[in-house]
């Protein structure tokens, strides 16, 4: 049953096994010159000031949480449409009201105002 | 041992062909600017312009940053080539020239060509740099939200044809290809070209490499091989997304009198070019702009086109 994603894994292998041996040749074949100024964060010439990994606006959290809601229901629907034809009606009703049910969430995320972004 | 040579000639076969499509960009781009483009390096159109490239990138010195996350920084670009490079395993480039035709083919694509996005967002936090991190946080909220549309316009081919396996998709187009469908197709493809075009960060969806403003994004503090790599992918990514359009609405590779692989490549290279010719005439839009796009009418729009491709399915 697994024998077929086998050579998803020699892929996996081959083409790490070329990534790494190019990082470790171009490691091996450039000069290696570390001045101070060369390692410091480049931002422009202007010597950085705090930590860069400061705090972030809510509103990209909230993008990130629709996602993980709407792309798990679209996900159901892969395997309703690779047997859809079989369902016939059935299908189709059902997954109408799949989308329904998913349409109401849409607009209340809509109407709390969750995609504003101005 | 077949798959390991197959493998090895698909690995170098992208990687010579995707070198080849930067020169095309770049001769392009000089072309829409009235410029010549690369013409030094190799006689006839600098046509030997990416193997230098790749010469100079090799020998140039790696620098990793003091302040960096040295795991997320160093492997960022192997997650992101991988991710990228991997999505070819289930494309088929023929008429049955294919490494293993998973059954799951759509998915397999979708699910690991989304993984890149890791990769960038290591590359981003790991670098420590504000612009980075910056480019990081918008790039993933731009992934994420077009990830949504561009699964649903990946359903409408499935529906259609009743199956994920790609060569039943091309199968099923044998007669009608699937943008020709009245108002499905075309609706279906823009989706997922729009949506493709986001993912793969072009313009005018390109708000996490900004040059103007973030100088490069998430590939502010790599250099060398390292930063090939981040660039290569990007390229491999857009290479994907011409075979995989190609073939779930082009047709694939059916078409008259030329043999299977010649039709597919010509599609392929086609949709590349569409892809230029936007990248080159148009602007960069906002972030809010972007986000507004994706979830206030793709995905409302891919949802409809999704239930028109029910109906269509069930009378006809």
């Amino acid at each position: 049953m697994f024998e077929q994603y086998f050579p998803i894994f020699v892929l996996v292998t081959v083409v790490t096994i070329m990534a790494l041996g190019m990082l470790v040749l171009s490691h091996l074949l450039g000069r290696k010159k570390g001045t101070k100024r060369k390692l410091m964060p480049y931002e422009c010439g202007i010597e950085p000031e705090e930590d860069a990994r400061q705090r972030f606006p809510v509103k990209f959290y909230l993008v990130a949480l629709m996602f993980i809601v709407f792309d798990i229901e679209v996900v159901f629907l892969y395997p309703w449409a690779v047997i859809y034809k079989q369902l016939a009606l059935f299908g189709l009703i059902e997954m109408g009201i799949f989308i329904l049910i998913l349409m109401v969430g849409y607009v209340y995320i809509l109407k709390k105002g969750a995609l504003k972004w101005e | 041992m077949n798959t390991l040579f197959y493998s090895l000639v698909l690995l170098a076969g992208i990687l010579l062909v995707v070198a080849y499509l930067t020169w095309l960009e770049r001769k392009f781009a000089g072309r829409m600017q009235s410029r010549i483009g690369p013409q030094r390096v190799g006689k006839p159109w600098g046509l030997l312009q990416p193997i230098a490239d790749g010469a100079k990138l090799l020998v140039k010195e790696d620098i990793i940053p003091q302040a960096t996350d040295k795991t997320a920084y160093n492997l960022a670009p192997i997650v992101v080539i991988l991710a990228t490079t991997l999505v070819f395993v289930t494309i088929p480039l023929g008429k049955s020239v294919v490494l293993v035709d998973l059954n799951v083919g759509v998915l397999f694509i979708l699910a690991i060509s989304s993984l890149a996005l890791i990769g960038i967002f290591m590359a981003g936090w790991g670098s420590a740099n504000k612009y980075a991190i910056l480019s990081a946080m918008r790039g993933v909220n731009q992934l994420i939200s077009y990830e949504i549309p561009l699964v649903l316009a990946c359903l409408v081919p499935v529906i259609l044809a009743g199956s994920m396996k790609l060569s039943s998709i091309v199968l099923a187009q044998s007669k009608v290809w699937f943008i020709f469908y009245p108002f499905l197709g075309q609706i279906a493809f823009l989706i997922f070209l729009v949506s493709a075009l986001a993912e793969a960060n072009r313009i005018p969806f390109d708000i996490t490499e900004a040059e103007s403003e973030l100088i490069a994004g998430y590939t502010v503090e790599y250099s060398g091989m390292k930063f090939a790599f981040l660039w290569l992918a990007e390229y491999i990514h857009l290479l994907a997304v011409s075979l995989v359009g190609s073939i779930l609405f082009l047709g694939g590779w059916n078409g008259p009198w030329l043999p299977s692989g010649l039709w597919l490549a010509l599609k392929t290279l086609l949709l590349f070019l569409l892809i230029l010719w936007i990248r080159w005439s148009l602007v960069r839009i906002r972030l809010d702009q972007i986000l507004a796009l994706s979830w206030k009418v793709l995905f409302p729009l891919s949802l409809a086109t999704l239930i028109l491709a029910g109906g269509w399915s069930f009378i006809f």
